[in-house]
């Protein structure tokens, strides 16, 4: 199978269920919303294949970090909102935090090496 | 908190799953539906839209997949095992119906055994603080414990500081009054202190006061909880109330509690207290009484024996006596109970462990044979996606639920194994250890089976497991790996084997070999005719029949009453029966040789004048007694073959007198009879010289029946009873039983019996298992196997040959472990060779049909396998490549 020339960088893993609560602060949004959000927000460097947010979406519903229900959108279609709850707020800080104590520390080796 | 929130979120999930899946298919769809609509508004035609906005979701199945897993609980995959595991059983019902059999027996073995250990070893002495409980005796040379005499009791009583409390014991029986005539009754005399020393209370009533312990108090008795509720309906006002034994009446003071037992006296109903002694117990060298007692604080055992040795040099320097019992022991009561079968239990304990290892590896190497041919299947699995843990899974649950069910049938051939076991054990192991009753399955032994299951289910899932993570997908696709892991397999297995055989060929010979021994002991010349005769105790009360003149009459009216029911032959007496025990014995002396003190013993019996006609002994030589022998005419003496050949070798002992020592004055009887030997000891010892005397002369109180009749013993044995009572009521009679079943009850018989069954059993069990062993190795190599002898049978190898390659592989293992076994069992049998009895420790025919036995069931069991490898189609088993 040939693959494209212009491969888009995968999403670091681990980072799908921040990305996801992330995009939630502002207001609840259903899964579609939630994968534009992400697209629009990282200029579309960052893509998901769209369905694996789904089983994302379970783990956090599984972990009480977001609710889901059932509401109308504009165009008048069922969808399934999720909300933000407090536990999930919080979730969002850790992971934040320890996500840039990982960056600043990668950004640190990768300048001592071209430093050296 | 938060694991909590997680299975709260699972579980309602779980009573609402249909609805969580078709929203997330609504969820899904939405999704799709609104990138195809911004796609369309995009400019593209709606096919292409339809075709990219799946491509940008990417696999929908996969990740419904996901989210259900999520949401998913472990038990569910755990079902799905189960029920695939169960279809695969059902699909080859051998292999599950062997495993499980297998397991059974071998848990079932361990799970009875460790019952009898539980109930020996972990609670033999229900009493307060039992660490603390000595048995203190007297110790002579001849005999590391000895009883004690009532004076030396009382003065170490008197003397130790080591001990809190002192006290004895002494068996004894009663005539109880009852409504239909005396009834013997086992009964126990003790000391006053007797029960507070054990740390007992009775549940009713009160414990002897200090009053009633001292010589000439009040006749006062405790029952046993068991007198209270057979005999007198546990009528709580009983106590206080008089109960009639040996025609005195005592007052019952109190009950004892329903689980008290104790072990060396364990029938006793009626415990008394000893405050009167006979004449003889009143004597410093009459040694009757065991003691129990309870040490001080900080006292050790070591410390207690050497005050007590003090104190008997003491009291021997005090009372000079001729008898010498110059020592002591003092030794915990927990080994003086159970120290002769603690070894003995732990030793079976240890056997049957090892048999259920080699059953649980024996049907691990069958699941391996199993997965062996399913490696296809679970390569495939692995293909499709299904991750090692999951296919671990597969193996723990099949594994865990072939031990659960092995188990659960375990637990049911435990409970008949526990009964067998109790039926077959020697009589005198189960009078002095009550605590057998008490084997059964309870806490200890279902903690016990838990226990065993997990392991062998462990066990069971883990060698699967083993064997795959060697294993790679693709080598199972290909069917052609050679795994180290399948020839250390192959290895191991091979070597337990040949363990296996020679153990199957040990224990098959010692039963064998004790089967003979119990057949030889069954069949011992006796000296007398054992079939058609009906025994009876009767026991006479002394405060009836007191004089000579009534005893004889008794003795008369029992033969007239007795000739008179139907089919009754003829009616002799004895003071013991015939097969039992060389006991009472007597120390004969001769008049006219020297004496110097040494111990010639013979057994003494008191006997009626018809009672060696009726038994059908043989007169050797002289006459019989006429019954007119009586206390006025001069001693006479009937004596058996041995007596006259040891101590009259070179001249005819009729019209000698033998003498003995009896309360220190001697007696002469003239002998007037010689008697082919009668065995009156038991089966398997030397006949010992004997000697009867007329039982006119000694007038007996307590005295064994003896009827021979012409039709079938046992149906006399009721008649019999009724007889003795229309002579007198006050006339105790027990133990009617028939001779043949005397003799089979006795210690020789139950002893032989009990290691012959056990040795069988264990000698079964390690036959099954050898032979599966057996089969499982040939079976997996044959299945690694396929494609060489494909190969072979192309190139032209006949089917014949084929069946030789895989017999010759099982015929060298099965060689192998014979010639090990039969190696090892000649050193087995010289062990046992104390229990054999009238066979060689070496014989041959005993060896060679043992070994004829296994080899020929080793052939079968490596012809299955040998025919499948047969029966491979060269073309299929190469195409498999």
């Amino acid at each position: 199978m040939v693959r494209g020339m212009t491969k888009k960088p995968e999403l670091l893993p681990g980072t799908l269920d921040m990305l996801i609560l992330k995009t939630l602060t502002r207001a609840p949004l259903h899964g579609y919303g939630i994968a534009l959000s992400i697209k629009r927000l990282s200029e579309d460097v960052l893509t998901v294949e769209e369905g694996s947010l789904y089983p994302a979406l379970q783990r956090l519903l599984l972990q009480g970090w977001v609710k889901a229900e059932w509401k109308m959108t504009e165009t008048n279609r069922r969808a399934r909102f999720y909300r933000l709850t407090a536990e999930g707020r919080k979730q969002l800080g850790v992971e934040m935090s320890q996500f840039e104590q990982m960056i600043a520390a990668i950004g640190r080796v990768l300048r001592a090496a071209q430093e050296a | 908190m938060k694991p909590l929130i997680r299975f709260m979120n699972k579980l309602s999930i779980l009573f609402r799953r249909g609805p969580f899946r078709s929203e997330l298919d609504e969820e899904m769809a939405f999704h799709r539906a609104q990138v195809e609509k911004e796609l369309l508004a995009g400019g593209m035609s709606a096919e292409v839209a339809r075709y990219a906005a799946m491509r940008q979701f990417g696999n929908s199945e996969k990740f419904r997949e996901q989210s259900q897993e999520v949401f998913a609980f472990r038990a569910e995959t755990v079902a799905q095992d189960v029920r695939f595991a169960l279809r695969q059983w059902a699909r080859y019902p051998s292999f599950a119906c062997t495993g499980i059999l297998i397991l059974a027996l071998g848990m079932g073995v361990s799970l009875a055994i460790f019952g009898f250990v539980d109930a020996a070893l972990l609670q033999p002495l229900p009493y307060a603080s039992p660490n603390q409980l000595m048995s203190v005796n007297e110790s002579n040379v001849e005999s590391p414990r000895w009883p004690l005499s009532y004076p030396d009791f009382r003065d170490w009583q008197r003397l130790n500081k080591s001990f809190l409390s002192l006290d004895i014991y002494s068996g004894t029986g009663f005539l109880l009054r009852t409504p239909s005539g005396a009834e013997p009754v086992a009964g126990e005399r003790v000391s006053g202190g007797f029960f507070q020393t054990l740390g007992v209370r009775p549940i009713l009533g009160r414990d002897f006061s200090p009053d009633e312990d001292r010589l000439g108090g009040p006749n006062v008795v405790l029952l046993s909880y068991g007198a209270w509720l057979g005999r007198f309906g546990g009528r709580r006002d009983l106590v206080g109330q008089t109960v009639e034994l040996d025609n005195q009446a005592y007052t019952v003071i109190g009950v004892l509690p329903p689980r008290f037992y104790f072990a060396r006296a364990d029938d006793a109903e009626f415990w008394v207290p000893i405050n009167s002694l006979s004449y003889h117990e009143q004597m410093r060298t009459f040694y009757n009484f065991w003691g129990v007692g309870r040490l001080r604080d900080g006292v050790t055992t070591q410390a207690a024996l050497s005050e007590m040795i003090t104190v008997s040099k003491q009291l021997q320097r005090q009372y000079p006596t001729a008898d010498h019992y110059e020592g002591a022991s003092v030794s915990p009561l927990l080994d003086v109970i159970v120290g002769e079968v603690r070894p003995v239990l732990l030793t079976l304990l240890g056997g049957a462990v090892l048999l259920l290892l080699i059953a649980c590896v024996n049907v691990a190497s069958l699941v391996l044979v199993r997965s062996e041919s399913r490696r296809r299947e679970i390569a495939v699995r692995g293909a499709l996606g299904a991750s090692p843990a999951r296919l671990a899974g597969q193996f723990v649950a099949e594994g865990l639920l072939l031990a659960l069910i092995g188990s659960l049938a375990a637990v049911f051939a435990a409970g008949g194994f526990m009964k067998l076991l109790a039926r077959l054990l020697p009589k005198d192991m189960v009078e002095s250890m009550p605590f057998w009753g008490g084997v059964g399955l309870n806490a200890h032994t279902g903690l016990f089976a838990v226990l065993i299951t997990l392991l062998a289910g462990l066990l069971l899932a883990v060698t699967p497991t083993f064997q795959l993570s060697f294993q790679k997908v693709r080598d199972g696709l290909a069917e052609g790996d050679r795994s180290a892991s399948a020839r250390l397999w192959r290895r191991l297995g091979a070597n337990l084997v040949v363990v296996e055989l020679a153990v199957a060929v040990v224990l098959l010979a010692g039963a064998g070999l004790l089967g003979q021994s119990l057949y030889r002991l069954l069949h011992v010349p006796l000296g007398f005719d054992p079939d058609h005769l009906a025994t009876l105790e009767v026991t006479a009360p002394t405060a009836i029949f007191q004089n000579t003149q009534r005893t004889l009459e008794l003795y008369h009216e029992i033969v007239r009453s007795v000739s008179r029911l139907p089919g009754v032959e003829s009616v002799g007496f004895t003071s013991t029966l015939p097969v039992q025990c060389d006991c009472p014995v007597d120390w004969i002396t001769f008049p006219g040789r020297p004496f110097h003190g040494e111990h010639n013993t013979v057994d003494e019996r008191h006997v009626s004048p018809d009672y060696l006609p009726t038994l059908k002994a043989t007169l050797v030589r002289g006459r019989l007694f006429t019954g007119a022998e009586d206390e006025s005419t001069p001693g006479v003496v009937v004596v058996n073959q041995a007596l006259a050949r040891r101590y009259f070798p070179d001249e005819n002992p009729i019209g000698h007198s033998i003498g003995d020592y009896e309360g220190g004055h001697p007696s002469l009887r003239r002998i007037i009879g010689i008697v082919d030997d009668v065995r009156e000891g038991p089966l398997d010892a030397d006949v010992l010289p004997a000697e009867y005397f007329p039982i006119n002369q000694t007038l007996d109180h307590d005295f064994d029946l003896v009827v021979r009749t012409r039709q079938d013993a046992a149906a006399l044995l009721p008649t019999l009873a009724g007889a003795i009572h229309q002579i007198d009521l006050n006339l105790g009679v027990s133990n009617e039983e028939t001779m043949n079943e005397r003799i089979d009850d006795t210690q020789a018989a139950r002893l032989h019996r009990f290691s012959a069954w056990l040795t069988g059993g264990f000698a079964a069990m390690a036959l099954i298992l050898s032979l599966t062993g057996l089969y499982g190795v040939v079976s997996y190599s044959v299945s690694r196997r396929t494609r060489e002898i494909g190969v072979r049978m192309a190139l032209g190898a006949r089917r014949s040959s084929v069946y030789l390659l895989v017999v010759g592989q099982a015929g060298w293992l099965t060689g192998i472990g014979l010639a090990i076994g039969l190696l090892s069992s000649v050193g087995a049998s010289l062990l046992i060779r104390n229990l054999l009895f009238g066979v060689r420790a070496w014989d041959e025919l005993t060896l060679g049909g043992v070994i004829a036995v296994l080899g020929l069931s080793s052939m079968a069991a490596s012809f299955f396998p040998a025919r499948r490898a047969a029966s491979v189609n060269p073309t299929d088993a190469l195409r498999a490549e």
